[in-house]
């Protein structure tokens, strides 16, 4: 009898408890929004809305929406097409910039976008450094901004800046933004805003909601709310999606995207990425007076052994094996999805996996092997062993450096794996701390940023500190070039300096570029139509360069009704489960005190 | 932290000892928590510092930054100044309650934190209470029947939730009950903003991380539970309380579970010092907005002045409970008193 009691109430208890919380739901996950709302799953936290501040992923991705800028990226091949800005002309010695703004564009609180907005924010960003914080470096070498009426802007720059056309910062409004004592502090919300939706609500660490823009210039949005939540694990974001909770995910492992591929709700997208993997070989580090820096193993100066090394590494099966296909094998430094930019080895230059051509080469360079299969620097008589280190926790990292070192094995060389987190890898490198390392980039539309890492300026102070230096490559040639193309406005020659720049940097080898992986995305097919994508064909939905993916986002009609019910059910059972589990807590209850009163 | 089975120090003179005997005790206590303390203030600031990486470096990594930029935003940090000034200035800030503006977030600590401990102090706090009662009642039962299938059956149960992952556990409840519970966060974004709605929307949000942190933790308190009073079972006075005439269950409630209670209490109090920084792994899953998440993504930077703030404020739980734990006991338990 008494084993019936106990079991009796708890498990009253524990059913009443779950019971309880499952009837606390208005609705299933599922049916508990309306049609018009996108739910996106985001992967990492935002880091601030104030349009100064925010740097990360997802921040400025969610401000872009927020924000038209005066140019955007074009959807089909990022090229810069008219945002607020209707066109633009450079002066003829390039250092007079005059953007014409569009007439009839209004914030979301109903006032015209003019041309004083975008000289208040640029010209706060001259006076203030809180300002400069996120995109400080556009406007460094401005020398004046200013709105000689409403509808036009003269910038004047201290030298010429190719990277005009391609501001990435967002254009605030002056009638708002003038009242703000503190230009660092979290903006008030709503926003006001100039592009496709509204940032309306912001639960840190959670979600933040965005409304459309009714007055938008382009037309309001089809969607009435865009929701960006906050999913630290992304199992349980792909959960979410097969649920119906969230209706588009990014950023999916290859296994994660496999796994989806039979669901008939789901559509996927296998898009190409923006960054581009690499192994940077120690070329020499230095500070930037010149003076050798760090502990790199001397052999590694030579561009012999460093192109030995990039022939005996097989990018092909690093696709294949650890990033499941999902991946372009390694070839030019700029990533093939900025198409125009990138530049590919032709044949007669091009080095594809072959160990024996790497001894060969290393042999041929005087590196002799030693009585246990590793070979020897002559000049300064240490064996080539070498440190790789890479990203603990992440998995191209960790699964791809015992081939690696595997394959360097094979052409006599010894590499000791070493995985630390990822401050540990950025200190190395920046301090030239490293003989072997993991790095990779994003790279952008204009690849101004990418090919200056690997100049003589982006050298660190004595200390280590003080700038971001990649590979340590100091090489004349490819800084005349780079110094070159920052200044060169036609477009064609442009892309060819930048391809001549790739060139040198295949010759000089002072990384392996690994691969360029693709960003695996899903959405719900039975709620939305396929999104535009950036560049299109072949590009992303989220984290575009611009805002086309969300604003294209189209509600596939669906039947209403099943959600409500659904919800009842929930809510009745629940109800009746609580019902239930009350009355048999106090069913028990009362035999306990009752047995306890006939004794 | 290990001394709340100890006796206190030396036995006071005998003419304190009437009213004297329990505030020196509570003094004494209240020092030592002082003290750690302080000693945490100094260790926070210390301690981040030795922490590899530089700030400003995952700052602006990834992003075109000048050289100006990065000297700009060291001295805006104040990681331009040296080491003691900076701690002069953190101890000053810290006096005022001001623990510094996140370097990540941009926002005072203070605020950061006080919008984390809620949810983590919601959910740790349930499933703490869920876990005591759950294990003190299984193991309760056990115990009084050693042996029996029921006893080997919780007993089992329990170690094997106890030392499954508990990331592991979390994911296989979202996929078992595909969809039923929301599958992260705290509530959806259009639940309407009333308190009830608010409230339902977060229940249903805590079923699945509760239940997750109930399943491995819970083990501890019925196994304590169960040896501490499979251990009193044998006591004489229960053989008196049996000659009075009780009947086995008011033996057991009355007399047994009392006095098998207090090691569970002491483990119960050491434990919820740690509960506000120990449900990170059910965090990370569910993607609940609490501390230990804030503390994890504060390590990536690193986000000094967070770190300071979270360490001060989970160290602080901890030596606020075991002080709580030293007090309580003395009420509990006679022969602290007498001792």
């Amino acid at each position: 009898m008494r084993v019936r009691r106990w079991g009796l109430g708890g498990v009253a208890v524990v059913v009443a408890l779950s019971a309880g919380m499952a009837a606390g739901a208005p609705a299933a996950p599922a049916a508990a929004r309306s049609g018009s709302t996108l739910r996106v799953a985001v992967s990492q936290e935002v880091d601030s809305l104030n349009p100064f501040l925010s740097i990360t992923r997802t921040g400025t991705d969610i401000l872009r929406a927020n924000f038209e800028q005066l140019t955007t990226a074009s959807a089909d091949d990022l090229a810069p097409e008219p945002g607020l800005a209707e066109r633009w002309e450079p002066s003829a010695d390039k250092l007079t910039w005059t953007f014409t703004i569009r007439a009839g564009a209004r914030w979301s609180d109903g006032a015209p976008i003019t041309a004083r907005d975008a000289a208040f924010t640029f010209d706060l960003m001259l006076r203030d450094g809180v300002a400069r914080t996120a995109n400080g470096n556009y406007v460094a070498s401005w020398e004046s901004v200013s709105a000689v009426d409403d509808r036009t802007l003269v910038v004047k720059t201290k030298t010429p800046q190719a990277t005009m056309t391609a501001l990435d910062i967002p254009i605030v409004p002056e009638h708002v933004w003038s009242k703000v004592a503190d230009v660092g502090a979290p903006p008030a919300l709503p926003m006001v805003a100039s592009g496709p939706f509204v940032i309306t609500e912001f639960k840190e660490s959670q979600y933040t909601r965005l409304t459309a823009n009714k007055s938008y210039w382009r037309g309001a949005p089809k969607i009435d709310h865009l929701d960006f939540v906050y999913y630290k694990n992304s199992d349980a974001a792909v959960q979410a999606l097969l649920s119906g909770e969230v209706d588009l995910v990014n950023r999916l492992t290859p296994a994660q995207f496999d796994r989806l591929a039979g669901e008939p709700a789901v559509e996927r997208n296998n898009a190409k990425g923006k960054r581009f993997n690499e192994l940077i070989m120690n070329s020499g580090a230095a500070d930037d007076t010149g003076a050798p820096i760090g502990d790199g193993h001397p052999a590694l100066r030579d561009p012999r052994l460093r192109r030995a090394i990039a022939q005996a590494v097989d990018t092909r099966t690093l696709v294949e094996k650890v990033w499941g296909g999902y991946a372009e094998p390694g070839s030019g430094y700029v990533p093939p999805l900025f198409a125009e930019f990138h530049w590919s080895p032709p044949p007669e230059l091009a080095r594809p996996f072959d160990l024996g051509k790497a001894n060969a080469a290393l042999d041929a360079a005087g590196y002799a092997r030693g009585g246990d299969g590793v070979r020897v620097d002559p000049v300064s008589g240490r064996p080539l062993a070498f440190r790789l280190m890479g990203h603990a926790g992440t998995n191209f990292d960790e699964q791809s450096a015992p081939f690696v070192k595997e394959w360097l094995r094979e052409v006599g060389i010894a590499v000791e794996v070493r995985m630390v987190s990822d401050t540990k890898v950025n200190e190395a490198t920046t301090a030239g701390t490293f003989d072997l390392a993991y790095s990779g980039w994003n790279g952008n539309p204009d690849p101004d940023y990418i090919l200056r890492l690997q100049t003589c300026s982006a050298r660190p102070d004595a200390q280590g500190k003080g700038a971001t230096p990649d590979s340590f490559l100091c090489d004349p040639v490819y800084d005349a070039l780079y110094a070159q193309q920052s200044q060169e406005f036609d477009r064609a020659k442009r892309v060819e300096l930048v391809k001549r720049m790739q060139r040198v940097l295949h010759e000089q080898a002072p990384m392996v570029i690994l691969g360029y992986d693709n960003v695996l995305e899903a959405y719900r097919k039975d709620r939305f139509a396929p999104f535009q994508v950036s560049p299109d064909p072949g590009g992303v939905i989220m984290n575009q360069q611009s805002y086309w993916g969300y604003y294209s986002a189209t509600p596939v009609a669906m039947a209403t009704g099943a959600g409500r019910s659904t919800g009842v059910v929930l809510g009745v059972v629940g109800g009746a489960l609580v019902l239930a589990a009350a009355g048999a807590l106090v069913l028990a209850r009362r035999r306990r005190s009752t047995a306890d009163e006939r004794e | 932290m290990s001394d709340v089975l100890a006796p206190t120090g030396e036995p006071p003179p005998a003419r304190a000892r009437r009213g004297g005997g329990a505030a020196r005790y509570a003094l004494n206590k209240v020092g030592g928590a002082l003290l750690s303390v302080a000693m945490i203030v100094v260790l926070g600031f210390l301690l981040f510092r030795a922490l590899p990486g530089d700030p400003v470096q995952t700052m602006t990594r990834g992003r075109p930054v000048s050289a100006e930029q990065i000297a700009e935003l060291q001295a805006r940090l104040g990681l331009d100044r040296p080491l003691p000034e900076q701690f002069l200035r953190y101890l000053g800030g810290l006096l005022r309650g001001d623990l510094g503006v996140s370097y990540t977030f941009n926002v005072p600590v203070t605020q950061k934190i006080g919008e984390r401990i809620g949810p983590t102090l919601l959910l740790v706090g349930v499933g703490t209470v869920l876990a005591v009662a759950l294990g003190l009642w299984l193991g309760a039962r056990s115990a009084w029947r050693r042996g029996s299938r029921f006893d080997k059956a919780a007993t089992g149960i329990a170690l094997t939730l106890w030392s499954a992952p508990t990331f592991w556990l979390g994911l296989l409840l979202l996929s078992a009950t595909g969809g039923l519970f929301p599958s992260g966060g705290i509530t959806y974004p259009d639940t309407p903003p009333d308190f009830l709605s608010q409230a339902l929307d977060t229940a249903h949000h805590m079923v699945l991380p509760v239940l997750t942190l109930v399943a491995v933790v819970y083990a501890q308190y019925q196994l304590v539970m169960r040896s501490s009073l499979v251990e009193e079972m044998t006591a004489d006075h229960l053989l008196t309380a049996r000659a009075k005439g009780l009947r086995d269950d008011q033996v057991r409630r009355r007399h047994a579970v009392p006095n098998a209670l207090l090691p569970t209490v002491t483990l119960v109090f050491l434990h919820l010092g740690l509960v506000v920084s120990g449900a990170i792994t059910v965090e990370t899953v569910f993607s609940w907005p609490g501390l230990g998440l804030l503390t994890y993504e504060a390590l990536r930077g690193p986000d000094l002045p967070l770190l300071q703030g979270t360490f001060i404020v989970l160290a602080g739980a901890v030596v606020v409970m075991n002080l709580a734990a030293d007090l309580l006991y003395r009420v509990l338990d006679p022969r602290v008193r007498a001792s």
